[in-house]
């Protein structure tokens, strides 16, 4: 069956995930079938043509053929009969993934430049993960906290663009375990192509496991909670914490009580104060060598506590 | 209609019968305003040429190696505006329009000459000020400026959104231009029914110049109205709509994939007819698919949307419109092929460019259909299966039919005869060559990886790898067209009046025309294709 799966160029394709999934993959293989087909026809005659009537001299005579109302008939018919038949089955597909199933686990998926940031209901919170059971419906209710996002998941062949100002929805049930590719496919600037998440099925058991380590955070000492509000708050799309490799923004690695430049060319101390103030406010002193106005401001979007986990976390870079 | 006679100077011609760059600047004769807009768009398909070979280059591997993420944004940004509004969209129809659409209509000049010269004026205006972004912030919206990120966006993009602009008011000029000659113009004899298929594509693009171009003007003038004055029509921020714009943008940038492909449809018409010595199968079939085409295209933007939030309904409605556009073009695919049945076929380079032609456009079409089925484009939408696609069609059929067209007429132009053994090497390298960079973007495309991506995931990384070697052989196929287009004008035999053998009009007047094309008054008594 290998050569079918190669013929049906199937093996190029990602691995199909939901019953969805496998449904575009048949109505693809057929439009191949039928691409194909139609381009035996219309290449292979051409060449053929090409081939047997290649000129012989230069007073070769050829017919006056202006047209043959038969012919032209059979040929807008049969295309047009094939096209709409591919419309009726396309729309047949695409009704399912639009109808939205009524009882589905619901999950808040917020795309930021450049992070996807999802939220469940027990208020557990990730960053470019999405945690999902297997065969169950699940719908993803979505906004965009700056510019259009796309949320793309290849292997369950679903996509919805992600607006500002409005929720879009997306939904999946998923057949196979496994960790899948989320990819943004909508520009969205600097680091489009960086904006990578992880769509991971697991088990009902291991997705209530998970659920319930998640919401244990705030019992976890101090600098690892900071580490959780780090990867949650998608810092690390833009800072590196391991080495002295500059993303978007400066490494964060080995900072902590060491002076700084400005872009003005002002000294200051990366201390607890500085870490606050580059959080809540980062245009008030830019990293030399940076652009201001890139990293967003977190004002209002932690806790105190959160604050200090973070500050913590970043001391402990060594 | 005899042409040449013996009261007439024939070494007299358009190019030497005025001389100095100021009769070129000032000239209101078609042909040389042809030749001025060919000078501009070469130079502008050099910079955007030079942007996808960067684009390539830094695909080759994963990560970051030749540039920047945010430099990539912008050659992928200035490879997608220059080769649209700058390239393509004025390609076939200020060029091969300009020069032929009057003599092959019988016609002394376009219906406005003023205006003609007017709009290739205001061409150069919007481009320069789009090449002259280059050197203050540069623009990294991507070529479609979708809103909010073009509203946010530092960069030049009110500049180049502008230029875009004004490019769109030449476009409408020209559009305006080739409707009232053909409709004004046409020398006895000359019925509808008699035009060459290359006027009727022509005649087609003017009527969606005219009526589709405005709509983009307006909207990329909100856009520049937003960036500058803060209305919130686009940003929701403000209090707009983003998705508006896509509308209001592929309201003009559908109809738009046709100002780029109908002429080029019209050129291979043209070149197939010609080199089969045959009369063109179906004339008022692909006359009318033209016009049936630019009709409908007005109705199919929505397909550019279906995962944008627009609802199912509409999707389904997009969807249905837009295979009704595969017809016409079946049609078309379908008569070209008949006519090369019984013909008297020859391969020289502008039929070797027709037949290219014929072979990518079926792939462009076929994954065309692909595209507007719903639940398939989804999969699709936004990945490089669409790039793959649109390059097919707009490279593989325009550029290929542009390629075809020059060689085609470059005797009628110049004068000069070019040298055909290097023209076929071109074609060699351009036909493979396209087919290596763009063929394996298909695949990438099926296995899921976005378009404008600057890094990509390691499965992804041999198939780019090919499609980046396939560049330098179009790059390579380029650089020799340029050596055949530079010989020929230095070193090429003299040019015969008709040395294909062909029956349309332009080839019954001497290599170069005269500056009023015709020595005496045309007067037609048969149709273009009359090889009997
Ligand atoms: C969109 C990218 C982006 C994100 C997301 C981001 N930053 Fe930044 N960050 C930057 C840039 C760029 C700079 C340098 C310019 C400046 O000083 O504002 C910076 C600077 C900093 C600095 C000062 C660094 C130094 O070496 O002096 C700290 C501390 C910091 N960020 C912490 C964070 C934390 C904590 C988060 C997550 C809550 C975060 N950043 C999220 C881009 C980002
Ligand atoms: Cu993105
Ligand atoms: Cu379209």
């Amino acid at each position: 069956m290998m050569w079918m799966n190669v013929a049906r160029a199937q093996s190029l394709m990602p691995t199909r995930g939901t019953e969805v999934a496998s449904q575009v993959s048949n109505l693809y293989s057929f439009l191949l079938i039928v691409s194909f087909i139609a381009s035996a026809i219309l290449i292979g005659g051409m060449i053929f043509f090409a081939w047997k009537y290649k000129r012989k001299t230069d007073n070769d005579k050829t017919p006056y053929i202006s047209h043959s109302t038969a012919l032209e008939f059979l040929w807008s018919f049969i295309p047009l009969v094939i096209f709409l038949g591919v419309f009726v089955w396309g729309w047949y597909v695409y009704h399912q993934m639009r109808d939205m199933p009524k009882d589905a686990l619901e999950i808040h998926v917020v795309g930021k430049q450049w992070a996807w940031e999802t939220q469940y209901k027990s208020g557990v919170k990730a960053s470019n993960l999405v945690v999902a059971p297997i065969d169950t419906d699940v719908k993803l209710i979505m906004s965009s906290n700056d510019v259009i996002h796309s949320f793309y998941v290849p292997s369950f062949r679903i996509k919805q663009d992600v607006v500002p100002g409005r929720y879009t929805a997306l939904w999946f049930k998923a057949n196979k375990l496994g960790e899948f590719h989320i990819f943004c496919t909508e520009y969205c600037g600097t680091q489009h192509s960086g904006m990578i998440g992880t769509m991971k099925i697991v088990s009902r058991e291991d997705y209530d496991r998970w659920l319930e380590e998640e919401s244990k955070v705030g019992l976890l000492p101090l600098a690892e909670r900071g580490a959780k509000v780090f990867q949650v708050k998608a810092c690390a799309s833009c800072h590196s914490v391991s080495d002295a490799v500059v993303k978007v923004g400066p490494s964060l690695w080995q900072r902590f009580g060491h002076e700084e430049e400005t872009s003005s060319g002002e000294k200051v101390m990366f201390d607890e104060n500085y870490i606050r103030e580059s959080v809540l406010n980062p245009n008030a002193k830019i990293v030399k060598g940076f652009p201001s106005n890139v990293m967003p401001s977190f004002q209002g979007q932690l806790s105190e506590v959160e604050m200090a986990a973070l500050i913590e976390y970043l001391k402990g870079l060594k | 209609m005899a042409a040449t006679t013996h009261h007439h100077n024939p070494d007299v011609n358009y190019i030497n019968e005025f001389k100095g760059i100021g009769s070129w600047l000032t000239s209101l004769d078609h042909k040389r305003i042809g030749l001025m807009y060919m000078i501009s768009v070469l130079t502008f398909f050099l910079f955007g040429g030079i942007a996808a070979l960067g684009i390539r280059l830094e695909l080759f591997s994963p990560g970051q190696t030749v540039m920047t993420a945010d430099q990539y944004n912008q050659f992928m940004t200035y490879h997608g505006a220059i080769m649209v509004f700058m390239v393509i969209v004025p390609g076939i129809p200020a060029i091969l329009g300009n020069f032929f659409l009057p003599i092959h209509v019988g016609a002394k000049d376009v219906a406005f000459p003023r205006l003609n010269l007017l709009s290739w004026y205001v061409f150069m205006v919007g481009a320069l000020m789009g090449i002259a972004t280059l050197f203050m912030h540069k623009v990294d919206t991507g070529w479609t400026f979708y809103t909010p990120y073009s509203i946010k966006t530092s960069g030049a993009a009110t500049m180049m959104v502008v230029a875009a602009f004004i490019m769109g008011m030449s476009s409408i000029l020209t559009g305006l231009n080739f409707i009232a000659t053909v409709h004004k113009l046409r020398c006895p004899g000359m019925t509808m029914y008699r035009m060459p298929l290359f006027v009727w594509a022509i005649y087609s693009t003017a009527i969606l110049q005219l009526l589709a171009t405005p709509v983009l003007g307006i909207t990329l003038l909100l856009l520049a109205a937003e960036r500058i004055l803060g209305v919130g029509i686009f940003d929701p921020a403000l209090g707009g709509d983003p998705v508006l714009f896509q509308h209001f943008f592929w309201f003009y940038s559908h109809p738009a994939v046709y100002i780029m492909i109908l002429p080029a449809m019209g050129v291979v018409s043209e070149l197939i007819a010609a080199f089969s010595r045959k009369t063109i199968f179906g004339y008022t079939a692909i006359a009318y698919s033209s016009l049936g085409i630019a009709a409908v295209s007005f109705f199919v933007w929505g397909h550019h949307m279906y995962v944008s939030g627009q609802s199912e309904t509409a999707g389904i409605v997009f969807s249905f419109l837009t295979m009704l556009v595969g017809v016409p073009t079946a049609i078309k695919m379908f008569n070209w092929l008949a006519t090369l049945y019984r013909g008297s076929i020859s391969f020289q380079s502008p039929m070797l460019f027709a037949l290219g032609f014929l072979f990518l456009f079926m792939i462009g079409g076929v994954t065309g259909i692909m595209l507007a089925t719903l639940a398939v484009d989804v999969h699709f939408h936004d990945t490089y299966f669409v790039v793959a696609h649109f390059h097919y069609v707009m490279v593989g059929g325009t550029l290929m039919a542009l390629m075809g067209g020059f060689y085609y007429w470059f005797p009628k132009m110049f004068g000069k005869m070019y040298n055909e053994g290097l023209a076929r090497v071109t074609f060699v390298f351009i036909f493979i060559g396209f087919n290596v960079t763009f063929f394996p973007q298909f695949i990438l495309g099926a296995m899921g990886m976005p378009r404008r991506y600057f890094d990509y995931i390691p499965a992804y990384e041999s198939l780019n790898k090919i499609s980046t070697v396939g560049s330098w052989l179009i790059g390579i196929g380029f650089l020799i067209s340029l050596y055949v287009i530079i010989d020929g004008l230095l070193r090429g035999k003299k040019a015969p009046a008709n040395p294909w053998g062909a029956k349309t009009l332009e080839w019954q007047v001497p290599s170069p025309p005269p500056h009023t094309n015709f020595h005496h008054d045309p007067v037609v008594t048969a149709g273009p294709y009359e090889y009997r």
